[in-house]
C-alpha cells in the first residue's frame, strides 16, 4: 500500500534500523565530497575536535535519507521536499556504527496552493548503538492526499 | 583556510561551478535517495520537477565539495606566503536549507558563500563560530539552493 498524507498523523511514526556504516564507505564518501583530513585519516581525526576518524556530516545526512527511503519514503506518495528547517550534528559518526532512525510527525497540514497534497513536517533522529544522538533534523515533505480527499472537503 | 580574525560579515567567496550530469545524478540517487524522479528521466518529467532531478542531498554534498576545495586553495596560498594555515573545525549544523528550484540533468550550478555572522565561543575560547549563507545559482541565473551553515573556525590567538 502506498502511504498518503492521511497516514502521517502527528506523533511518533516509528523506528528503523539498524544500519551498519563501514569505514570503507566513510572514506569513499569523504574522498568524493568532503576530503577534510578528519574524515580521511585516523591520525588527523584524532587531532581534531571530533577525536577520531568521523564521517562527513553530509554523508550522515545522505545515509539518513536512504534510511528514510527504505523505512517509508519509498512507499509514500511523496512529491519531494522544499528543504530542511534545521539540522544539528550532535556527535560524530564512527566506522562500524550501527544507526537507528526515529521518525516523528511534528505537523501535517493540507496545502493551500495545491489542495490535493499536504505538507508533513518530520523530525528525524539518528542514534548509534549506544543510544547517543548523532543527528537531528526537522524537514517537511509534500505528500499526496488520498484520492478524492480534496473533493470531499470541498463538498 | 582563514583564521577567525580574518573573517568579516559580508565577505563573499565564489566557490566555482559544478555540472550535474545524468550519470552523476543517478549514481548518487541509487546509493542514497532512490526516489523515482532522481533515477529515471521519464519519471522525472512526470514529477513536479519536470525532468531528471538531482537529490537535494547530492546538491548539498557538491556544495560541501566545492567549499572544501576553496578552503584547500586558500590554505595553499597562505602556505605559499609562509603564513600559518588555519585548520577549520567541524560544523554543528545548519538552518534554513531551501531546495528552491530543481537541479536537472545538465544544469551547471555556481556556488558561493557569504559570511552572515561571526562570534567567539564562550565554551571553547580557541574557536570562533562563523555563520555563512551558502547558495547555488544555475546557468540561467536562478537561485536554486540556499542554506545557513555554521562552522567552528580557529582563532589566531589560540591558547592565549
Amino acid at each position: 500500500m502506498t502511504l498518503t498524507f492521511e497516514d502521517f498523523p502527528p506523533g511518533h511514526f516509528g523506528t528503523f534500523g539498524p544500519r551498519r556504516v563501514t569505514r570503507e564507505e566513510i572514506l569513499a564518501f569523504a574522498a568524493e565530497f568532503d576530503p577534510q583530513p578528519m574524515h580521511l585519516d585516523e591520525e588527523a581525526g584524532s587531532k581534531s575536535m571530533l577525536k577520531g576518524l568521523s564521517a562527513s556530516g553530509w554523508h550522515l545526512c545522505s545515509i539518513m535519507m536512504r534510511m528514510m527511503f527504505d523505512f517509508y519514503i519509498g512507499r509514500t506518495a511523496s512529491l519531494g521536499s522544499p528543504g530542511v528547517n534545521e539540522l544539528r550534528w550532535l556527535a560524530p559518526l564512527r566506522p562500524g556504527d550501527d544507526l537507528t532512525l526515529d521518525i516523528e510527525v511534528m505537523e501535517a497540514r493540507v496545502s493551500r496552493s495545491r489542495p490535493t497534497t499536504g505538507i508533513v513536517t518530520f523530525k528525524a533522529l539518528v542514534r548509534n548503538a549506544a543510544g547517543q544522538l548523532l543527528c537531528e533534523m526537522v524537514s517537511p515533505i509534500i505528500v499526496e492526499r488520498r484520492a478524492g480527499a480534496a473533493a470531499e472537503q470541498v463538498g | 583556510m582563514r583564521f577567525f580574525e580574518d573573517i568579516e560579515v559580508g565577505q563573499r567567496r565564489e566557490l566555482g561551478p559544478f555540472t550535474f550530469t545524468a550519470d552523476s545524478i543517478k549514481r548518487f540517487a541509487a546509493q542514497f535517495d532512490p526516489q523515482r524522479f532522481h533515477l529515471d528521466e521519464e519519471e522525472g518529467r512526470k514529477s513536479l520537477f519536470a525532468g531528471l532531478a538531482a537529490s537535494g542531498w547530492h546538491v548539498g554534498s557538491v556544495c560541501m565539495k566545492l567549499m572544501v576545495a576553496d578552503g584547500q586553495r586558500l590554505a595553499r596560498e597562505a602556505a605559499a606566503r609562509g603564513e600559518k594555515v588555519a585548520v577549520w573545525g567541524p560544523s554543528p549544523g545548519f538552518r534554513e536549507l531551501r531546495w528552491i528550484k530543481p537541479v536537472l540533468a545538465g544544469d551547471t550550478i555556481r556556488f558561493s558563500s557569504e559570511v552572515e555572522s561571526v562570534r567567539t565561543s564562550d565554551s571553547r575560547p580557541e574557536w570562533g563560530i562563523v555563520q555563512a549563507r551558502n547558495t547555488g545559482t544555475n546557468q540561467r541565473g536562478e537561485l536554486v539552493f540556499s542554506f545557513l551553515a555554521t562552522a567552528f573556525v580557529p582563532r589566531r590567538s589560540a591558547g592565549a
